[in-house]
Parts: structure tokens; C-alpha cells; sequence
């Protein structure tokens, strides 16, 4: 019969398993505390990225931007003047490439989220829009000069360049669709279903109206993706300088980020118009990320509010 | 009667049904269209170059005479950039992905989450602007460069328009881990530390694998600011500080002073080609990993 033995807490204190045990304890615990650190700097350094950037840009753009600035049109070769044109360039191919992705996006985005069952056909067609969502924006140029100004022959105008940036856009307004109308409660579908209403009368009595405000968000984000894009515009629409405003659909415009491009690339003027550069990067930025931020204020507004 | 209403109500969802079916093939289409509209305007420059030169070869002197179409320092110009900025933008992707799902208190989730959505949002004329006007002259200086437009500026803005994309998809990742593996891994007694290196994140690495392919096709994409900062020389580079010109740089800036239906014109569109299979390339491993090795939920253990 073995005896137990009692040992006082002072021995095990100063047992060297115990030792052990505590200096790997003090090991671990720095392992940790070095990671939290490297972790929470990761985070510090894209918060301070953004912040300083938006800081530089508009602290050398506010002193370009006034009134004129934003109504009157370029003048003396493009060194003195406004960019209105190229302000009301962008607005014209922002509003004709959401016209053209928002009702082909949506209905897409119906069959996913209300029709489609598993099956490789739902696959193919995932798979579809994620490609579509990475190809490169200078490889939608080439393609909007390819389609739309050659082969269409709408030369580069307003409509090439909508088209362009409709397609360009049109799986961001898929997946917000998508997202929006899966976050309809089932059991809305299921009653509605259930008074005998048809399947479609369901999608759009009550399904379509209760994600539309998720939608809407959503889409706002591709809106300002459109706005901002560069390289899907070079061929398609955007144009050095136009001396009058365009008049129809198939005109070339100027176009905000195809400015801020020429003037910071391109002529004899880099230097001297440096101020200009920097009040368009202004205007372009807060229009962007403005759109941006009222669709991400609005949806986590609509988050919060939400019962279902 | 009656009878004939329910079939006509029936042929009525059917015909909807399928309309819906035809829209949301448009993607398809589109993607489509593109590889059509593509090869339409590249494949004419084959009857100049073998595919073999067009690729391989080391020059691209596409406005002498006799030009040479050579695109193989244009696409080691590609890849050299991406891998450069996925150096810097992995970790810092993956690293403020467990920040925000892991270790953030509320506030600063709430903070940062719209912060990586607003760095998405950019436009890249104005990183490629800013890289122009303030990276340039700071590494020309510092470095004593003759330039400042070369791999390590394009690099650093590649990397912060990768970023937001590593970021977020790996944060979904993260998120969707089930929660019982943490409190598992923590009644073992682990740290906070190991349980996210050992348990958290092996068990989102298929999304996190997802997130980086996705990251590395949009810098290898980005057209703007290869096209405003690497420099553009059209040579292999032999350090960190040369100027390259990546693909979508060669297309961007040739293409306005390429003769309609030139041998150049048809050149770019074939770099256009080769660009767009080597993003499509990356988004269908992105797609395999994705649905290959979805992360093990609670019910299938």
C-alpha cells in the first residue's frame, strides 16, 4: 500500500516542473502580446494610409475648388478654367451605365436567388458573373472599342461608354441584388404563397419591394465604381477636350478621371496645372467615396432598423 | 374552364420562369462577348508573329520598322509588380482581416470595416496621381533614384488597392468559422494567440487562399496606376528601383496612337487576350478553392 504523500504548497511553488510550467505560461503569453501588436499595427497602417491620402488630396485641392471652378468650363488650352464638362461628362456615363446594369442586374439576380436550384447549370452561371467581376478594366476598354465603337460603329461616344461601364459593373449589382433579396424573410414568401398567389406575382408583390431598399444600396456602391473607373472610358467615350457640351448620346465627353489623367501625363502644361490636377482629384474623391459613404451609412441604418 | 386557367397559370410561370433564366445568363454572355470581341481584333496579329515570338519574345519595339512584337518583358513586368505587392498586401490583408473578426472591440469594427470599404472605393487615377506627385520625388530623393516611377512605387499602390479585397474576403472567412472551435481550442487552455493561429485560421485558410488569388488578379489587372507609376520601360528589370511597363500599361498608353487595324493595334488587343486569361486564370483557382475545400461546418463533424 503506497502512502500518500502531503506536500505544502510552498514545494510545489518551487517544484521546477511548476517553474516550467509558469515561464512557458510567460512565453506564451508573449507570443500573444506580439502578435496582438503586429495585428492591431496591420489595421493602424490601412486606417492611416486612408486617412492621410484623403488628407493630402484635399488639402492641396481646396484651394482650387470654388464656384467657377465647378461651373466654368476649361479655357486657355486647359490651364485656367473649371472642369464643369468634365463633371457633367461623368455624371452622363455614371447615370447611362446604371440604367443599362440596374434592371439586367436585378432580374439576374432574381433567378439566383428565387428560381435557381443547385445544379451545374447555377454553377456555370456563378462562375460566369465571378469571372466577369475579374476582368481587368483596360481589358473592358478594349472590349467597348472592340464591340461598341467599331463593330456597333458608335464611335466613342456617351452610349460606348455606358455600355462599357454597365457591364463593367453589372456583377457588383448582382451580388447586391442577390444579398438584398435573400435577406427577405422566407416565411414573407411562404404566406404570400400560400393565399394562392402566383410564384412571379410573389417575386414582384412582395419580394422585389422589400429588397429594394438593399438594392438600391448596393447598387449606389456600382455607381460609384462607374464614376471613378478610368481605363473602361480611355476608348470607349472620354475625350481630351470638347469645345461644346455633348448633345446627344453618340458625342464624346471629358470625363472627370480622364482628366485628372491627360493633365497629369500628358502636354507641355504638367507643372503649371498642377493646382487643377489636385482640385479634380478633390472633386472625383468626394464624389466617389461620397456616394460610397451614403450607401454604407444608409445600409447599416437599414441594418439596424430591420426587424426580420 | 377551370382546368384550362390552372394550365394557363402554370404556362404563365413557366414563360416567366425562363425569361428570368435568359437574363441571368447575361453574364455569361457578356463574358462571352468579350472573348469573341478579343480575339476579332488580337488574333489578326498571328499572321505576323508566331504566338511563340509574340510571348516569348524580348523585345517590344512596336513603332519601328520593322517593329518587334515581343511582349515578355511586359509580362514579367506584370508579374514582378503583383508579386511585389502581394508581398506587402497579404499580410496586411490577412493580418487586419483577424483584427476586425477576431480581435476588435465593437467601435473599432464599426470604424474599420467602412474605412477597407471606402480604400475599395478609390478611384486609381488618383493613387496613380498620388504615387506621381508624392511616392515619386519621396523615393527619387531618398534613394538618389533617376526616377521615382519604378516597381516598388507601383508596388506600395497596388498593394493598398489589393488590400480591401485580401481584407474583406478573408474576414468572411474568419467570421464563418463556427464558434464552437474557438471555445474548444480555449477550454484546452489555449491562448487567444494560438487559438487563431492553430484552429481559426487553418480552418478559413480555403477562404483566405480565395481572398489572395482574388487580391493578386485585381493588382495584376489595375490598369492606372501601372500605367501613371511604373515608368514604363518595356525591359526585364534587374532591381527593385527600375522602371517596368506591366500589360495593361503597353494597352492603355499605346493604344491611342496605334493606327486603326495596325499590326500595333492588333498587338494590343493580343496582350488585351493574354491579360484576360491570366486574371481569368486566377479567378477560376479562386472559384476551385472556394468550392473544393468549403470550410467544415458544425454539421459535418
Amino acid at each position: 500500500m503506497s502512502t500518500i504523500q502531503m506536500i505544502s504548497e510552498e514545494e510545489v511553488i518551487r517544484s521546477p516542473s511548476h517553474r516550467k510550467a509558469i515561464s512557458n505560461m510567460k512565453w506564451r503569453y508573449l507570443k500573444q502580446n506580439l502578435f496582438l501588436g503586429v495585428v492591431r499595427l496591420s489595421a493602424l497602417i490601412i486606417a492611416v494610409s486612408l486617412g492621410g491620402f484623403l488628407f493630402y488630396i484635399f488639402v492641396n485641392g481646396i484651394g482650387a475648388i470654388s464656384w467657377d471652378f465647378l461651373t466654368l468650363p476649361p479655357r486657355d488650352s486647359m490651364t485656367k478654367g473649371g472642369i464643369m464638362p468634365a463633371i457633367l461628362g461623368t455624371f452622363y456615363l455614371t447615370t447611362g451605365a446604371i440604367i443599362i446594369a440596374l434592371p439586367l442586374g436585378v432580374l439576374s439576380a432574381v433567378y439566383l436567388s428565387e428560381y435557381a436550384k443547385q445544379g451545374p447549370v447555377v454553377r456555370i452561371i456563378r462562375i460566369g458573373v465571378n469571372c466577369l467581376a475579374g476582368v481587368p478594366s483596360i481589358v473592358f476598354g478594349l472590349f467597348g472599342l472592340g464591340l461598341f465603337v467599331v463593330f456597333l460603329q458608335f464611335g466613342s461616344c456617351i452610349l460606348s461608354g455606358a455600355l462599357t461601364l454597365g457591364f463593367l459593373i453589372l456583377p457588383t449589382i448582382i451580388g447586391a441584388s442577390e444579398e438584398a433579396l435573400k435577406a427577405v424573410p422566407q416565411t414573407f414568401r411562404e404566406a404570400s404563397l400560400a393565399l394562392g398567389v402566383s410564384r412571379w406575382q410573389t417575386i414582384f408583390r412582395i419580394v422585389l419591394p422589400n429588397a429594394l431598399p438593399g438594392i438600391l444600396t448596393g447598387s449606389i456602391l456600382g455607381v460609384g465604381r462607374a464614376a471613378g473607373e478610368t481605363a473602361p472610358i480611355m476608348f470607349t467615350a472620354a475625350a481630351f477636350f470638347t469645345a461644346k457640351l455633348p448633345a446627344s448620346i453618340f458625342d464624346e465627353v471629358m470625363a472627370l478621371p480622364y482628366h485628372i489623367y491627360v493633365l497629369a501625363t500628358a502636354g507641355t502644361h504638367i507643372e503649371q496645372t498642377r493646382p487643377i490636377q489636385y482640385g479634380t482629384a478633390l472633386v472625383l474623391i468626394a464624389l466617389v467615396l461620397g456616394i460610397d459613404l451614403i450607401a454604407i451609412i444608409i445600409r447599416s441604418y437599414m441594418r439596424k432598423k430591420k426587424g426580420w | 374552364m377551370y382546368l384550362s386557367s390552372v394550365m394557363s397559370r402554370q404556362l404563365k410561370e413557366i414563360v416567366i420562369k425562363n425569361i428570368f433564366f435568359l437574363f441571368a445568363l447575361v453574364s455569361i454572355f457578356i463574358l462571352g462577348l468579350i472573348i469573341v470581341f478579343l480575339f476579332r481584333e488580337g488574333v489578326p496579329i498571328f499572321k505576323v508573329v508566331s504566338v511563340k515570338d509574340f510571348i516569348f519574345g524580348n523585345e517590344w519595339y512596336p513603332t519601328y520598322d520593322p517593329p518587334d512584337f515581343g511582349i515578355w518583358p511586359l509580362i514579367v513586368g506584370s508579374i514582378i509588380v503583383t508579386l511585389f505587392a502581394s508581398l506587402i498586401a497579404v499580410p496586411l490583408g490577412i493580418l487586419s482581416a483577424i483584427y476586425i473578426s477576431e480581435i476588435a472591440p465593437p467601435l473599432m469594427k464599426e470604424i474599420l470595416k467602412p474605412v477597407i470599404e471606402l480604400l475599395a472605393g478609390l478611384p486609381s487615377v488618383v493613387l496613380g496621381f498620388f504615387g506621381m506627385v508624392v511616392i515619386a520625388p519621396f523615393l527619387q530623393e531618398t534613394f538618389d533614384l533617376p526616377t521615382g516611377l519604378n516597381i516598388v512605387n507601383v508596388s506600395i499602390l497596388l498593394a493598398i488597392m489589393a488590400v480591401p479585397t485580401i481584407s474583406s474576403i478573408s474576414e468572411d472567412a474568419l467570421y464563418s468559422v463556427p464558434r464552437e472551435f474557438k471555445e474548444a481550442s480555449y477550454a484546452l487552455g489555449a491562448t487567444k494567440f494560438e487559438t487563431i493561429v492553430k484552429v481559426i485560421v487553418p480552418a478559413a485558410l480555403s477562404g483566405i487562399s480565395t481572398a489572395v488569388m482574388l487580391g493578386m488578379a485585381r493588382a495584376i489587372g489595375e490598369t492606372m496606376v501601372v500605367l501613371m507609376v511604373a515608368g514604363g520601360a518595356a525591359a526585364i528589370p534587374e532591381s527593385i528601383f527600375d522602371s517596368v511597363r506591366p500589360m495593361p500599361a503597353s494597352i492603355a498608353a499605346e493604344m491611342g496612337e496605334a493606327p486603326f487595324r495596325s499590326d500595333h493595334y492588333h498587338a494590343l488587343f493580343a496582350i488585351g487576350v493574354v491579360l484576360f486569361f491570366m486574371t481569368l486564370f486566377f479567378n477560376l483557382i479562386a472559384d476551385y478553392i472556394s468550392t473544393k475545400f468549403k470550410e467544415v461546418g458544425t454539421a459535418t463533424l
